[in-house]
């Protein structure tokens, strides 16, 4: 039966990890089991106080994310899926992911994901140096991942994302390389490769933050001007600029000989296995999110969860929505600009039309004829569409563009 | 108001160092008159401005009259003076001590005499005042009474073994100090019968009243309908009232004749028409001649101030007028600048004024102000024979048509403890000053005298001193005049464009070093582009310093976790307001605090 309804995303949070590392600013914390305990029962009643709200809404795909929802035991997460499952209209081909660390999953978590239609694993690998990994903080080896994927791979698992990441502390070009070649030996279906941003309040930012550039946006690029020579350097310090960007340009050319392509900014995919996902907030789509400061869209209003652990717990799931905000015409325009734009794909004119009922050259014509001119924005003509991108330095720099797309 | 017994007057201003306790004595004197109840009492009642208070400075002159039932039992009519505070309102302090007949001066009992102290005290004599001093702050665990009255003694030469004993702020002697005054201040002078003679030492700008002139009348008498004459500009004007100065508030009386301090409004339109130092009187019946000492303010430091946001320089133009009405020494000219648009080259007295002014437009009137590099009057003697008093770097002939160049110099007076001259001898010789000499006030402590370009002193000298002295060091210094100088004009290229605001004028043996660190400050000012920008300092055509900000590699966000859209969005948003703070030069963004921070050069 064709069920013409709303269709919407569920995004899940898991504040819980075994250990920080030393670069995550995410809402994520090491916690005792039972307060584990009480987040699940406090998380089951919130799906359940909200289940009626969303009865309209279809589920066309679930991500469950944190921190390291594979901390939670093989009966919590069964019970928090299960109630996910009554309480959802979760379409039967809706993408369905867990994101899961290495060093927290076993054969047993992995069989029941699946049992309750999770077909979709995202693994946090960032790096196939050990040393890397260690320097970052993280709890596992790549050996305890290659095991990981390989059960993944044995249960079943034909959807599997491997995140990496690059401009890494001590990190050269080549160890870099050979982490992505590791990794494509493997065949994920998907990667997202970032570049590392130290951000404030991590231990990295007290580590590298010191004394480098502002980028003007809150966040620093914290590539040092010029690197020291000194050969085999197993020095801590971060990859200088040029490393950083080469890097970068060796994930996508080595990613495409190998038939990855790039469909957004951080994001590669053999074909058909782009995340609808993460799509979805690039195309802004409904999504609800639930638990610990989650975010959620839903008919263009905005709002997040209370992100108190405590306070989360206390109400039992059920908090006042914090932030919220009904987005203007304008806003929603911002939106589409700045978040179409990290599609390599680009945004269509035609679809800003149909969306505003406005030609777009009446509302961007300057911020687009300048991104056009330096060299950092392009028009392309696809499937009878217009279509506007960011060009290869405009990815680079992409802050700088989409800056100018806000009112 | 019954007619005041003119002996039973005494007019009188209090003399201090920055910070000796000058507003709080004059507070507790109006307390302890019963002028204000301890309720009406705000502290410090007679600094009007914010501003004043907060910087614990007094910028305009203020006046108020209070009656003391004296220990004779005979009632005493007080007008106490408060004169400003700084060098740079020098020529209103010395009016303000001409409208009276005596000082107080006041001497911090841990701190002793400090250069200003020195200099408002030769002030006061000069003007022959009668001066009796007063030791403030005895409750500080540092004072040392004793010392200080020594100092007093042996430095100035002033008597001050009975000299009070007083703590202002915990209102401890302030009795002894009002009786000293009715003892020690003589009564004025002058017959009420004479031609009306008064001095201006202030004047306000009410917007009901017009402007309200502060005088005090030397000889004569005043009245509603007296028509009046100001002597220096001639303007004319029927009284429309004069009274006295109650605390806050202006208080009509009948008239005023000759020994009182008061004020007179006559439908005065602008203050420019009362200068400061003029003299008031009758236009039918004059005066002889005015009383000496008038002279015309002449601003010494210039600047350009533009509105960060172009679109409010008509806001700037009016709150510039309307802050005019009330300082006849604030000049201001539109001016265009290829960097900074449309605004005006603003003179002042002084940096201090500048400041005020500055933060007065920014506080008052909400503008977000641009300042460039302030600048003292350059003669520019042309070859042909021509005179240019120079306020703008920019507007500088080219090299070929100069003869010569002046700059103004100041005589300077830098009180110091000995521990500290050779420091200080060295950052006055960095500042191109030339030694005059020193004396020793006693063992630990020494007044160096030198002489120094004006335009070394403006931009930071002041910090400096007192980050070499570690606070130590007080500082004060007039106009001597002006002396040829080898002097040039060193530009700012950013991305091989001439910034005009950069541009200021400079020692040509000093160009070198201030063109290097203005580069190495203005890489670290603005942030990195889409291309690589060279910043270069030059004289004339040739380039003698440079610098590079490289051009930006990356600026991406990573991830989106989760739909965190709104934070993401907050990053941009702030980066789109960043990008609102600068300014378009060619096709670079300069921020404007890089205007502003090439101010400061000297970070030892």
């Amino acid at each position: 039966m064709e069920n013409i309804g709303k269709i919407m995303s569920l995004y899940v949070h898991i504040p819980f990890c075994v250990r920080k590392c030393n670069y995550c600013d995410f809402l994520s914390s090491p916690a005792s089991e039972e307060m584990k305990e009480q987040y699940v029962q406090a998380l089951i009643h919130e799906m359940e106080e909200k289940r009626e709200i969303y009865q309209a809404y279809q589920v066309e795909s679930v991500f469950i994310g944190g921190g390291t929802p594979s901390t939670l035991s093989t009966e919590q997460m069964s019970r928090l899926l299960g109630t996910m499952q009554n309480c959802y209209r979760i379409l039967r081909d809706a993408e369905f992911t867990v994101e899961i660390n290495p060093g927290t999953v076993d054969r047993e978590k992995l069989v029941a994901y699946k049992t309750h239609g999770v077909n979709r694993l995202s693994i946090g690998l960032q790096s196939a140096d050990d040393g890397e990994l260690c320097r970052l903080g993280r709890i596992h080896t790549f050996d305890e991942f290659m095991e990981t994927f390989q059960t993944a791979r044995e249960l079943g698992y034909e959807n599997i994302n491997i995140d990496l990441m690059s401009g890494l502390p001590g990190q050269s070009r080549e160890s870099y390389r050979q982490t992505l070649e590791k990794v494509l030996a493997l065949k994920p279906e998907h990667l997202s490769a970032y570049s590392l941003i130290v951000e404030e309040g991590t231990p990295f930012w007290d580590l590298y933050g010191e004394g480098s550039q502002e980028n003007g946006s809150g966040e620093r690029n914290i590539h040092t001007e010029e690197k020291p020579d000194t050969e085999e350097s197993h020095d801590l310090s971060l990859p200088d600029e040029d490393t950083d960007r080469m890097m970068y340009e060796d994930t996508d050319r080595i990613l495409a000989e190998q038939g990855y392509h790039r469909y957004e900014i951080s994001n590669y995919a053999r074909t058909g296995y782009e995340s609808r996902h993460n799509t979805g907030y690039w195309k802004r789509h409904n999504y609800l999110g639930l638990g610990l400061g989650s975010s959620s869209l839903i008919d263009n209003c905005r709002w997040k969860n209370e992100s108190v652990l405590a306070a989360y717990v206390n109400q039992n799931g059920i908090c006042e929505k914090k932030e919220q905000e009904t987005l203007t015409t304008q806003e929603q325009m911002e939106e589409f600009m700045f978040l179409g734009l990290r599609l390599m794909r680009g945004i269509s004119y035609q679809e800003f039309d149909n969306y505003f009922h406005r030609p777009i050259m009446e509302v961007y014509a300057a911020p687009i004829q300048k991104g056009i001119a330096e060299g950092l924005l392009m028009e392309v003509e696809e499937g009878g569409e217009t279509c506007l991108r960011l060009t290869k330095r405009g990815i680079d720099v992409s802050n700088v563009v989409m800056s100018d797309f806000l009112f | 108001m019954a007619q005041i017994d003119q002996s039973k007057i005494r007019n009188f201003c209090i003399v201090a160092h920055i910070d000796h306790g000058k507003s709080t004595l004059a507070d507790r004197i109006i307390e302890k008159t019963g002028l204000l109840t301890n309720r009406e009492m705000q502290a410090q009642v007679l600094d009007n401005m914010d501003l004043e208070r907060e910087r614990g400075i007094t910028i305009k002159a203020q006046t108020v009259r209070t009656i003391y039932k004296a220990k004779d039992g005979e009632e005493y009519v007080f007008n106490l003076i408060d004169t400003p505070g700084h060098v740079d309102f020098n020529y209103e302090v010395s009016r303000s001590l001409a409208a009276c007949d005596g000082a107080i001066l006041i001497v911090d009992a841990a701190q002793g005499i400090e250069a200003q102290t020195l200099a408002n005290v030769y002030l006061a004599l000069d003007h022959n005042l009668d001066v009796f001093p007063v030791i403030n702050k005895i409750d500080l665990p540092s004072a040392e009474p004793k010392r200080v009255i020594e100092e007093i003694e042996d430095v100035i030469g002033l008597e001050a073994k009975d000299a009070p004993l007083i703590s202002a702020k915990n209102g401890v002697g302030i009795e002894e100090v009002l009786e000293k005054i009715v003892e020690k201040i003589p009564a004025p002078g002058g017959s009420p019968e004479n031609p009306l003679q008064a001095l201006i030492f202030d004047s306000l700008y009410d917007s009901y009243k017009g402007v309200i002139i502060f005088c005090r009348i030397m000889e004569g008498t005043v009245k509603k309908g007296t028509k009046i004459r100001m002597m220096a500009t001639g303007a004319e004007e029927e009284v429309v009232e004069v009274g006295y100065f109650g605390a806050g508030q202006f208080l009509p009386t009948e008239e005023l004749s000759a020994g009182m301090v008061g004020y007179i409004t006559a439908s005065i339109k602008n203050v420019k028409d009362t200068a400061v130092g003029d003299t008031v009187t009758d236009a039918d019946r004059p005066c002889a001649e005015p009383l000496p000492g008038y002279k015309k303010v002449n601003s010494m430091v210039y600047c350009g101030l533009y509105p960060a946001d172009g679109a409010k320089y008509p806001d700037l133009r009016d709150a510039l007028e309307k802050l005019q009405l009330n300082d006849a020494s604030l000049n201001y000219e539109p001016e265009t600048s290829i960097a900074l648009g449309f605004g005006f080259r603003c003179g002042f007295l002084g940096l201090l004024h500048l400041e005020i002014i500055q933060e007065r437009l920014e506080r008052e009137y909400n503008l977000d102000l641009v300042t460039t590099a302030p600048s003292v009057i350059y003669k520019v003697y042309r070859t042909n024979g021509e005179v240019i008093e120079l306020t703008n770097p920019s507007n500088l002939p080219d090299p070929s048509e100069i003869d010569y160049m002046e700059e103004p110099i100041v005589s300077a007076e830098i009180m110091v403890t000995t521990e500290f001259i050779g420091t200080i001898m060295e950052l006055c010789q960095e500042r191109r000053g030339v030694y005059l000499g020193m004396e020793y006030m006693e063992a630990t402590r020494a007044l160096l005298k030198y002489e120094l370009p004006l335009n070394e002193i403006i931009y930071d000298f002041f910090d400096a001193l007192k980050s070499r002295s570690r606070g130590y060091a007080s500082f004060d210094y007039e106009m001597k005049g002006y002396e040829q100088s080898e002097l040039v004009k060193l530009d700012i290229l950013i991305n091989r464009e001439e910034v005009d605001a950069l541009s200021f004028i400079v020692h040509k043996d000093t160009a070198y070093e201030r063109g290097r660190r203005m580069c190495e400050r203005l890489k670290d000012e603005i942030p990195r582009q889409l291309f690589e920008i060279p910043i270069q300092a030059a004289v004339g055509s040739k380039i003698i310093a440079r610098e590079t900000v490289k051009a930006m590699r990356k600026d991406v966000l990573a991830k989106c976790y989760g739909g965190d859209i709104t934070r993401k969005k907050k990053l941009l948003e702030k980066q789109k307001e960043g990008k609102k703070r600068m300014r378009q030069v060619g096709n670079v963004e300069i921020p404007q605090k890089a205007f502003m921070s090439v101010l400061k050069l000297d970070d030892k």
